[in-house]
Protein backbone atom coordinates (compact mmCIF):
# COMPACT_ATOMS: atom_id res chain seq x y z
CA UNK A 1 0.00 0.00 0.00
CA UNK A 2 1.02 3.58 -0.84
CA UNK A 3 0.13 6.56 1.06
CA UNK A 4 0.54 9.63 -0.60
CA UNK A 5 0.70 12.66 2.67
CA UNK A 6 -2.22 14.97 2.55
CA UNK A 7 -0.87 18.02 4.07
CA UNK A 8 -2.90 20.56 1.41
CA UNK A 9 -0.28 21.44 -0.87
CA UNK A 10 -1.06 20.94 -4.62
CA UNK A 11 -2.43 18.53 -7.04
CA UNK A 12 -2.38 15.43 -5.18
CA UNK A 13 -5.22 13.50 -7.87
CA UNK A 14 -2.50 13.16 -10.65
CA UNK A 15 0.10 11.71 -8.11
CA UNK A 16 -2.65 9.40 -6.60
CA UNK A 17 -3.77 8.21 -10.30
CA UNK A 18 0.30 7.76 -10.84
CA UNK A 19 1.26 5.81 -8.12
CA UNK A 20 -2.79 4.01 -8.26
CA UNK A 21 -1.23 2.50 -12.23
CA UNK A 22 1.43 0.94 -10.02
CA UNK A 23 0.08 -0.27 -6.43
CA UNK A 24 -3.54 0.14 -6.66
CA UNK A 25 -3.37 0.13 -3.33
CA UNK A 26 -2.87 3.81 -3.29
CA UNK A 27 -3.97 5.88 -0.47
CA UNK A 28 -4.41 9.90 -0.07
CA UNK A 29 -4.41 10.89 3.74
CA UNK A 30 -2.45 12.13 7.09
CA UNK A 31 -3.23 9.63 8.89
CA UNK A 32 -0.31 8.71 11.18
CA UNK A 33 -0.91 5.00 11.54
CA UNK A 34 -1.50 4.64 7.50
CA UNK A 35 1.17 6.94 6.66
CA UNK A 36 3.26 4.67 9.30
CA UNK A 37 2.28 1.36 8.17
CA UNK A 38 1.88 2.14 4.16
CA UNK A 39 5.13 0.01 1.89
CA UNK A 40 5.96 3.50 0.72
CA UNK A 41 5.19 6.98 1.95
CA UNK A 42 4.73 9.88 -0.80
CA UNK A 43 5.37 13.45 0.08
CA UNK A 44 4.43 15.80 -2.22
CA UNK A 45 5.13 19.30 -2.41
CA UNK A 46 4.09 22.71 -4.71
CA UNK A 47 4.70 26.62 -3.97
CA UNK A 48 7.24 28.02 -1.62
CA UNK A 49 9.59 26.18 0.62
CA UNK A 50 8.35 28.15 3.73
CA UNK A 51 4.11 27.62 3.20
CA UNK A 52 4.92 24.11 2.46
CA UNK A 53 6.93 23.47 5.93
CA UNK A 54 4.24 25.77 7.52
CA UNK A 55 1.55 23.34 6.41
CA UNK A 56 3.38 20.14 6.73
CA UNK A 57 3.83 21.22 10.74
CA UNK A 58 0.41 21.79 10.88
CA UNK A 59 -1.00 18.96 8.78
CA UNK A 60 1.34 16.70 11.63
CA UNK A 61 3.47 15.52 8.62
CA UNK A 62 7.05 16.26 10.36
CA UNK A 63 6.26 13.85 12.91
CA UNK A 64 5.20 11.35 10.21
CA UNK A 65 8.07 11.74 7.97
CA UNK A 66 10.66 11.37 11.26
CA UNK A 67 8.98 8.71 11.87
CA UNK A 68 9.50 6.69 9.07
CA UNK A 69 12.76 7.96 8.50
CA UNK A 70 13.55 7.01 12.04
CA UNK A 71 12.12 3.41 10.90
CA UNK A 72 13.76 3.08 7.76
CA UNK A 73 10.59 2.77 5.89
CA UNK A 74 10.48 3.96 2.41
CA UNK A 75 9.90 7.16 1.51
CA UNK A 76 9.61 9.86 -1.72
CA UNK A 77 9.58 13.38 -1.98
CA UNK A 78 8.41 14.81 -4.98
CA UNK A 79 9.75 18.66 -5.94
CA UNK A 80 9.25 20.69 -2.94
CA UNK A 81 8.99 17.38 -0.94
CA UNK A 82 11.95 16.92 -1.83
CA UNK A 83 13.19 20.23 -0.63
CA UNK A 84 12.09 20.27 2.35
CA UNK A 85 13.73 17.04 3.28
CA UNK A 86 17.15 19.61 3.59
CA UNK A 87 18.54 21.49 6.07
CA UNK A 88 17.02 24.26 4.96
CA UNK A 89 16.12 26.97 2.14
CA UNK A 90 17.17 30.48 1.04
CA UNK A 91 13.66 30.92 -0.95
CA UNK A 92 12.02 34.30 1.18
CA UNK A 93 14.27 34.57 3.68
CA UNK A 94 16.34 31.32 5.47
CA UNK A 95 13.64 28.65 6.45
CA UNK A 96 14.65 25.30 8.07
CA UNK A 97 13.93 22.21 6.78
CA UNK A 98 13.77 18.69 8.07
CA UNK A 99 17.43 17.99 7.73
CA UNK A 100 16.90 14.32 7.10
CA UNK A 101 19.81 15.37 4.11
CA UNK A 102 22.73 17.36 4.93
CA UNK A 103 22.22 20.48 2.50
CA UNK A 104 21.18 23.88 1.24
CA UNK A 105 18.23 24.63 -1.48
CA UNK A 106 19.57 27.59 -2.95
CA UNK A 107 18.16 29.51 -6.18
CA UNK A 108 19.30 28.32 -9.61
CA UNK A 109 21.97 30.09 -11.22
CA UNK A 110 19.82 31.17 -14.31
CA UNK A 111 18.48 34.05 -16.79
CA UNK A 112 14.65 32.74 -17.15
CA UNK A 113 13.26 31.46 -13.69
CA UNK A 114 11.42 29.22 -12.78
CA UNK A 115 13.13 26.31 -14.67
CA UNK A 116 9.86 25.28 -16.42
CA UNK A 117 9.41 22.57 -18.92
CA UNK A 118 11.29 18.90 -19.67
CA UNK A 119 14.82 18.46 -19.18
CA UNK A 120 17.20 15.44 -19.24
CA UNK A 121 18.80 13.98 -15.70
CA UNK A 122 22.26 12.26 -15.36
CA UNK A 123 21.40 8.96 -13.70
CA UNK A 124 23.68 7.98 -10.96
CA UNK A 125 25.70 4.88 -11.40
CA UNK A 126 23.63 1.84 -10.58
CA UNK A 127 20.43 3.85 -9.21
CA UNK A 128 17.54 1.97 -9.02
CA UNK A 129 14.88 4.57 -9.58
CA UNK A 130 16.10 5.49 -12.73
CA UNK A 131 16.87 1.97 -14.07
CA UNK A 132 16.16 1.70 -17.65
CA UNK A 133 15.28 5.14 -18.27
CA UNK A 134 19.17 6.55 -19.84
CA UNK A 135 18.65 9.73 -21.31
CA UNK A 136 15.15 10.65 -20.63
CA UNK A 137 13.29 13.58 -20.54
CA UNK A 138 11.49 14.65 -16.93
CA UNK A 139 8.91 17.67 -16.22
CA UNK A 140 10.29 20.19 -14.17
CA UNK A 141 9.03 23.35 -12.58
CA UNK A 142 10.73 25.29 -9.67
CA UNK A 143 13.60 27.96 -9.32
CA UNK A 144 14.98 26.75 -6.36
CA UNK A 145 17.08 23.35 -5.77
CA UNK A 146 19.96 21.44 -3.79
CA UNK A 147 23.43 21.72 -5.32
CA UNK A 148 25.70 19.55 -3.80
CA UNK A 149 26.32 15.28 -3.53
CA UNK A 150 24.32 14.20 -0.67
CA UNK A 151 26.75 11.87 1.04
CA UNK A 152 26.44 8.16 0.89
CA UNK A 153 23.72 8.50 -1.74
CA UNK A 154 23.28 7.83 -5.31
CA UNK A 155 22.92 11.71 -6.87
CA UNK A 156 21.74 11.90 -10.02
CA UNK A 157 21.72 15.21 -11.88
CA UNK A 158 19.90 18.41 -14.19
CA UNK A 159 21.68 21.30 -15.72
CA UNK A 160 19.64 24.58 -16.29
CA UNK A 161 22.07 27.26 -16.05
CA UNK A 162 24.13 25.20 -13.42
CA UNK A 163 24.11 21.70 -12.45
CA UNK A 164 22.01 20.72 -9.36
CA UNK A 165 20.50 17.88 -7.96
CA UNK A 166 17.73 16.20 -9.69
CA UNK A 167 17.22 13.33 -7.20
CA UNK A 168 18.99 11.34 -4.60
CA UNK A 169 18.24 7.79 -3.36
CA UNK A 170 19.52 7.51 0.02
CA UNK A 171 18.64 4.27 2.01
CA UNK A 172 15.21 4.30 1.89
CA UNK A 173 14.60 8.21 0.93
CA UNK A 174 14.09 8.69 -2.28
CA UNK A 175 13.36 12.02 -3.86
CA UNK A 176 13.02 13.99 -7.20
CA UNK A 177 13.24 17.87 -7.90
CA UNK A 178 11.28 17.20 -11.17
CA UNK A 179 7.38 15.46 -11.16
CA UNK A 180 7.42 11.73 -12.16
CA UNK A 181 3.76 12.28 -11.89
CA UNK A 182 3.53 14.57 -14.71
CA UNK A 183 6.38 13.01 -16.74
CA UNK A 184 4.56 10.89 -19.05
CA UNK A 185 5.46 7.51 -19.86
CA UNK A 186 9.65 7.89 -18.01
CA UNK A 187 7.86 8.77 -14.88
CA UNK A 188 5.56 5.96 -14.81
CA UNK A 189 8.24 4.31 -15.03
CA UNK A 190 9.86 5.62 -12.09
CA UNK A 191 7.45 5.49 -10.28
CA UNK A 192 7.07 1.65 -11.08
CA UNK A 193 10.68 1.27 -10.29
CA UNK A 194 10.31 2.98 -6.61
CA UNK A 195 7.14 0.90 -6.10
CA UNK A 196 8.48 -2.61 -7.24
CA UNK A 197 11.49 -1.82 -4.76
CA UNK A 198 9.03 -1.67 -1.95
CA UNK B 1 21.81 17.82 -20.65
CA UNK B 2 19.50 21.01 -22.31
CA UNK B 3 15.68 22.17 -21.30
CA UNK B 4 13.43 20.72 -24.26
CA UNK B 5 11.22 23.65 -25.85
CA UNK B 6 7.87 22.91 -25.60
CA UNK B 7 4.56 22.10 -27.76
CA UNK B 8 1.50 23.04 -26.23
CA UNK B 9 -2.21 22.78 -28.02
CA UNK B 10 -5.03 24.68 -26.58
CA UNK B 11 -8.24 23.61 -26.57
CA UNK B 12 -11.32 25.83 -25.41
CA UNK B 13 -13.89 24.16 -23.92
CA UNK B 14 -17.15 24.84 -22.49
CA UNK B 15 -19.84 22.78 -20.38
CA UNK B 16 -17.69 19.65 -20.69
CA UNK B 17 -17.29 19.46 -24.29
CA UNK B 18 -14.80 21.00 -27.00
CA UNK B 19 -15.81 24.05 -28.12
CA UNK B 20 -14.61 25.56 -31.79
CA UNK B 21 -14.13 24.11 -34.62
CA UNK B 22 -12.17 20.67 -34.09
CA UNK B 23 -11.77 18.04 -37.05
CA UNK B 24 -10.26 14.83 -36.03
CA UNK B 25 -10.81 11.46 -38.06
CA UNK B 26 -10.84 8.39 -35.99
CA UNK B 27 -11.74 9.77 -32.99
CA UNK B 28 -15.15 8.25 -31.73
CA UNK B 29 -15.88 11.61 -29.66
CA UNK B 30 -14.19 14.13 -31.20
CA UNK B 31 -15.35 16.26 -28.38
CA UNK B 32 -14.68 15.03 -25.83
CA UNK B 33 -11.54 16.93 -23.96
CA UNK B 34 -10.21 14.17 -22.22
CA UNK B 35 -10.28 12.01 -25.41
CA UNK B 36 -8.50 15.05 -27.28
CA UNK B 37 -5.77 15.51 -24.49
CA UNK B 38 -5.02 11.78 -25.02
CA UNK B 39 -4.68 12.09 -28.49
CA UNK B 40 -1.81 15.07 -28.29
CA UNK B 41 -0.23 13.30 -25.19
CA UNK B 42 0.40 10.15 -27.45
CA UNK B 43 1.70 13.00 -30.24
CA UNK B 44 3.76 14.27 -28.17
CA UNK B 45 2.57 17.57 -26.41
CA UNK B 46 4.51 18.79 -23.97
CA UNK B 47 1.66 19.93 -21.74
CA UNK B 48 -2.19 20.66 -22.62
CA UNK B 49 -4.42 23.96 -21.78
CA UNK B 50 -7.65 24.21 -21.51
CA UNK B 51 -9.12 27.93 -22.15
CA UNK B 52 -12.76 27.61 -20.25
CA UNK B 53 -15.31 30.01 -22.50
CA UNK B 54 -18.21 29.07 -20.41
CA UNK B 55 -20.98 31.21 -20.19
CA UNK B 56 -22.63 30.47 -17.37
CA UNK B 57 -21.55 28.79 -13.68
CA UNK B 58 -23.23 25.42 -14.64
CA UNK B 59 -20.93 25.06 -17.48
CA UNK B 60 -18.37 26.29 -15.49
CA UNK B 61 -18.53 23.38 -12.92
CA UNK B 62 -18.43 21.04 -15.72
CA UNK B 63 -15.07 22.20 -16.28
CA UNK B 64 -13.32 20.70 -12.89
CA UNK B 65 -14.74 17.32 -13.75
CA UNK B 66 -13.13 17.59 -17.37
CA UNK B 67 -9.99 18.75 -15.65
CA UNK B 68 -10.21 16.07 -12.87
CA UNK B 69 -10.91 13.52 -15.74
CA UNK B 70 -7.91 14.41 -17.66
CA UNK B 71 -5.34 14.35 -14.82
CA UNK B 72 -6.38 10.53 -14.09
CA UNK B 73 -5.45 9.75 -17.56
CA UNK B 74 -2.88 12.47 -19.00
CA UNK B 75 0.41 12.63 -17.22
CA UNK B 76 1.75 15.32 -18.38
CA UNK B 77 0.86 19.09 -17.20
CA UNK B 78 -2.30 20.52 -17.73
CA UNK B 79 -3.00 24.22 -17.43
CA UNK B 80 -6.16 25.68 -17.18
CA UNK B 81 -7.71 29.50 -17.94
CA UNK B 82 -10.99 31.43 -18.08
CA UNK B 83 -13.08 32.87 -15.45
CA UNK B 84 -10.03 32.78 -12.98
CA UNK B 85 -10.86 35.98 -10.63
CA UNK B 86 -9.90 34.82 -7.06
CA UNK B 87 -7.61 32.44 -4.88
CA UNK B 88 -10.70 30.36 -4.53
CA UNK B 89 -11.00 29.61 -7.97
CA UNK B 90 -7.69 28.87 -8.60
CA UNK B 91 -7.96 26.11 -5.40
CA UNK B 92 -10.72 24.54 -6.90
CA UNK B 93 -8.96 24.16 -9.95
CA UNK B 94 -5.42 23.31 -8.85
CA UNK B 95 -7.48 20.28 -6.26
CA UNK B 96 -9.80 18.93 -9.39
CA UNK B 97 -5.97 18.38 -10.86
CA UNK B 98 -5.01 21.37 -12.87
CA UNK B 99 -0.87 22.09 -12.56
CA UNK B 100 -1.23 25.92 -13.78
CA UNK B 101 -4.19 28.58 -14.24
CA UNK B 102 -3.83 31.23 -16.53
CA UNK B 103 -5.40 34.26 -15.94
CA UNK B 104 -5.61 37.72 -18.05
CA UNK B 105 -8.70 40.12 -17.71
CA UNK B 106 -9.60 39.35 -14.23
CA UNK B 107 -5.53 40.48 -13.71
CA UNK B 108 -5.71 44.01 -15.51
CA UNK B 109 -9.33 45.10 -13.77
CA UNK B 110 -7.19 44.10 -10.28
CA UNK B 111 -3.48 43.36 -10.50
CA UNK B 112 -3.58 42.54 -7.14
CA UNK B 113 -5.00 39.23 -7.75
CA UNK B 114 -1.22 37.89 -9.10
CA UNK B 115 0.04 38.63 -5.80
CA UNK B 116 -2.77 36.90 -3.81
CA UNK B 117 -2.08 33.70 -6.16
CA UNK B 118 1.51 33.64 -6.29
CA UNK B 119 1.70 34.35 -2.55
CA UNK B 120 -0.59 31.43 -1.72
CA UNK B 121 0.19 28.85 -4.36
CA UNK B 122 3.93 29.93 -5.69
CA UNK B 123 4.57 31.91 -8.89
CA UNK B 124 5.03 28.28 -10.46
CA UNK B 125 0.89 28.00 -10.96
CA UNK B 126 0.22 31.24 -12.47
CA UNK B 127 0.70 32.20 -16.24
CA UNK B 128 -0.37 35.59 -17.31
CA UNK B 129 -2.21 35.69 -20.68
CA UNK B 130 -1.58 39.15 -22.34
CA UNK B 131 -3.52 39.57 -25.68
CA UNK B 132 -1.20 42.47 -27.43
CA UNK B 133 -1.32 43.94 -30.63
CA UNK B 134 0.81 47.47 -32.04
CA UNK B 135 0.07 50.32 -31.27
CA UNK B 136 1.04 53.97 -30.35
CA UNK B 137 2.03 53.52 -26.83
CA UNK B 138 5.62 53.96 -25.37
CA UNK B 139 6.95 50.61 -26.06
CA UNK B 140 4.80 50.19 -29.58
CA UNK B 141 2.15 47.18 -28.05
CA UNK B 142 -0.98 47.83 -26.12
CA UNK B 143 -3.21 45.15 -23.84
CA UNK B 144 -6.01 44.45 -25.43
CA UNK B 145 -9.47 42.65 -24.34
CA UNK B 146 -12.27 40.71 -25.60
CA UNK B 147 -10.35 39.55 -27.78
CA UNK B 148 -8.86 42.13 -29.38
CA UNK B 149 -11.72 44.41 -29.96
CA UNK B 150 -11.23 46.82 -26.97
CA UNK B 151 -8.07 48.60 -25.62
CA UNK B 152 -7.13 48.47 -22.00
CA UNK B 153 -5.54 51.29 -22.34
CA UNK B 154 -2.49 49.46 -20.94
CA UNK B 155 1.45 49.04 -22.80
CA UNK B 156 1.74 45.74 -23.20
CA UNK B 157 5.81 45.79 -21.87
CA UNK B 158 4.29 47.61 -18.75
CA UNK B 159 1.90 45.36 -17.71
CA UNK B 160 4.50 42.52 -18.53
CA UNK B 161 6.76 44.07 -15.78
CA UNK B 162 4.64 45.05 -13.24
CA UNK B 163 2.82 41.51 -13.36
CA UNK B 164 6.73 39.81 -13.37
CA UNK B 165 7.72 42.35 -10.24
CA UNK B 166 3.56 40.87 -8.67
CA UNK B 167 4.73 36.91 -9.09
CA UNK B 168 4.27 35.70 -12.52
CA UNK B 169 5.34 32.21 -13.45
CA UNK B 170 5.11 32.76 -17.08
CA UNK B 171 3.97 34.45 -20.00
CA UNK B 172 1.40 33.44 -22.53
CA UNK B 173 1.67 35.93 -25.39
CA UNK B 174 -0.69 36.06 -27.81
CA UNK B 175 -0.24 38.69 -30.74
CA UNK B 176 -3.91 40.19 -31.54
CA UNK B 177 -2.07 40.73 -35.08
CA UNK B 178 -1.10 37.97 -35.85
CA UNK B 179 -3.79 35.34 -34.50
CA UNK B 180 -5.64 34.02 -37.15
CA UNK B 181 -3.20 34.95 -40.13
CA UNK B 182 -1.86 31.68 -40.36
CA UNK B 183 0.99 34.17 -42.05
CA UNK B 184 3.45 33.62 -38.75
CA UNK B 185 4.14 34.37 -34.80
CA UNK B 186 4.82 37.70 -34.29
CA UNK B 187 8.55 37.67 -33.83
CA UNK B 188 9.45 41.19 -33.35
CA UNK B 189 7.02 41.16 -30.32
CA UNK B 190 8.49 37.70 -29.08
CA UNK B 191 11.99 39.51 -29.19
CA UNK B 192 10.85 42.87 -27.25
CA UNK B 193 8.94 40.46 -24.30
CA UNK B 194 12.12 38.09 -24.28
CA UNK B 195 14.48 41.03 -24.01
CA UNK B 196 12.25 42.12 -20.39
CA UNK B 197 11.19 39.16 -18.97
CA UNK B 198 13.31 36.51 -16.57
CA UNK B 199 10.12 34.34 -16.56
CA UNK B 200 9.26 31.88 -19.44
CA UNK B 201 7.56 33.43 -22.87
CA UNK B 202 5.17 31.09 -24.64
CA UNK B 203 4.11 32.51 -27.97
CA UNK B 204 0.61 32.21 -29.45
CA UNK B 205 -1.05 33.75 -32.30
CA UNK B 206 -0.66 33.15 -36.27
CA UNK B 207 1.32 29.62 -37.07
CA UNK B 208 0.31 28.32 -40.41
CA UNK B 209 3.24 26.06 -41.26
CA UNK B 210 5.82 23.78 -39.89
CA UNK B 211 8.81 26.29 -40.37
CA UNK B 212 6.93 29.08 -38.30
CA UNK B 213 7.44 27.75 -34.66
CA UNK B 214 10.70 27.31 -34.97
CA UNK B 215 11.01 31.17 -36.21
CA UNK B 216 8.87 31.61 -33.10
CA UNK B 217 11.64 29.49 -30.38
CA UNK B 218 14.58 31.75 -32.44
CA UNK B 219 12.92 34.92 -31.54
CA UNK B 220 13.20 33.85 -27.45
CA UNK B 221 10.03 31.94 -27.01
CA UNK B 222 10.21 29.15 -24.21
CA UNK B 223 7.29 27.46 -25.91
CA UNK B 224 4.65 27.77 -28.50
CA UNK B 225 0.96 27.06 -28.00
CA UNK B 226 -1.49 26.81 -30.86
CA UNK B 227 -5.36 25.68 -31.55
CA UNK B 228 -6.86 25.41 -34.71
CA UNK B 229 -3.82 24.18 -37.09
CA UNK B 230 -3.43 21.22 -34.28
CA UNK B 231 -7.19 20.53 -34.43
CA UNK B 232 -7.78 20.85 -38.24
CA UNK B 233 -4.77 18.48 -38.54
CA UNK B 234 -3.17 20.67 -40.75
CA UNK B 235 -0.04 20.77 -38.48
CA UNK B 236 1.29 17.34 -36.46
CA UNK B 237 3.01 17.63 -33.13
CA UNK B 238 5.20 15.00 -34.17
CA UNK B 239 6.49 17.02 -37.41
CA UNK B 240 7.32 19.95 -36.17
CA UNK B 241 9.07 18.15 -33.57
CA UNK B 242 10.98 16.05 -36.27
CA UNK B 243 11.75 19.94 -37.96
CA UNK B 244 13.03 21.06 -35.05
CA UNK B 245 15.33 17.92 -34.16
CA UNK B 246 16.92 18.40 -37.60
CA UNK B 247 17.45 22.26 -36.88
CA UNK B 248 19.20 21.48 -33.37
CA UNK B 249 16.49 22.81 -31.07
CA UNK B 250 16.20 20.67 -27.84
CA UNK B 251 13.03 18.48 -27.97
CA UNK B 252 11.60 15.83 -25.84
CA UNK B 253 11.47 12.32 -27.73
Amino acid sequence: MIAILDYGSGNLRSAARAFELADSQTVVTNDPDICAEADGLVVPGVGAFAACMQQLIAAGGKEIIDARVKASKPLFGICVGMQILFSQSSEKGQTGGLNILAGEVTEIAAPVLPHIGWNTVVAARESKLFAGLTDSYFYFVHSYAAKGAVANAKNSYANYGEVFLAAVERDNVVATQFHPEKSGDAGARLISNWVQSL
Amino acid sequence: MTLAKRIIPCLDVAGGRVVKGVNFLNLKDAGDPVELAKRYGQEGADEITFLDISASVEERTTTLEIVSRTAEQVFIPLTVGGGIRTTQDVDRLLRAGADKVSINTAAIARPQLINEISDRFGNQVLVLSVDARRAGTKSGYEVTTHGGRESADLDALVWIEEAIERGIGEILLNSMDADGTKEGFDLPMIEDVRAISRVPVIASGGAGVIGDFAKAIESGADAVLAASVFHFGEIKISDIKAAWREQGIAVRD
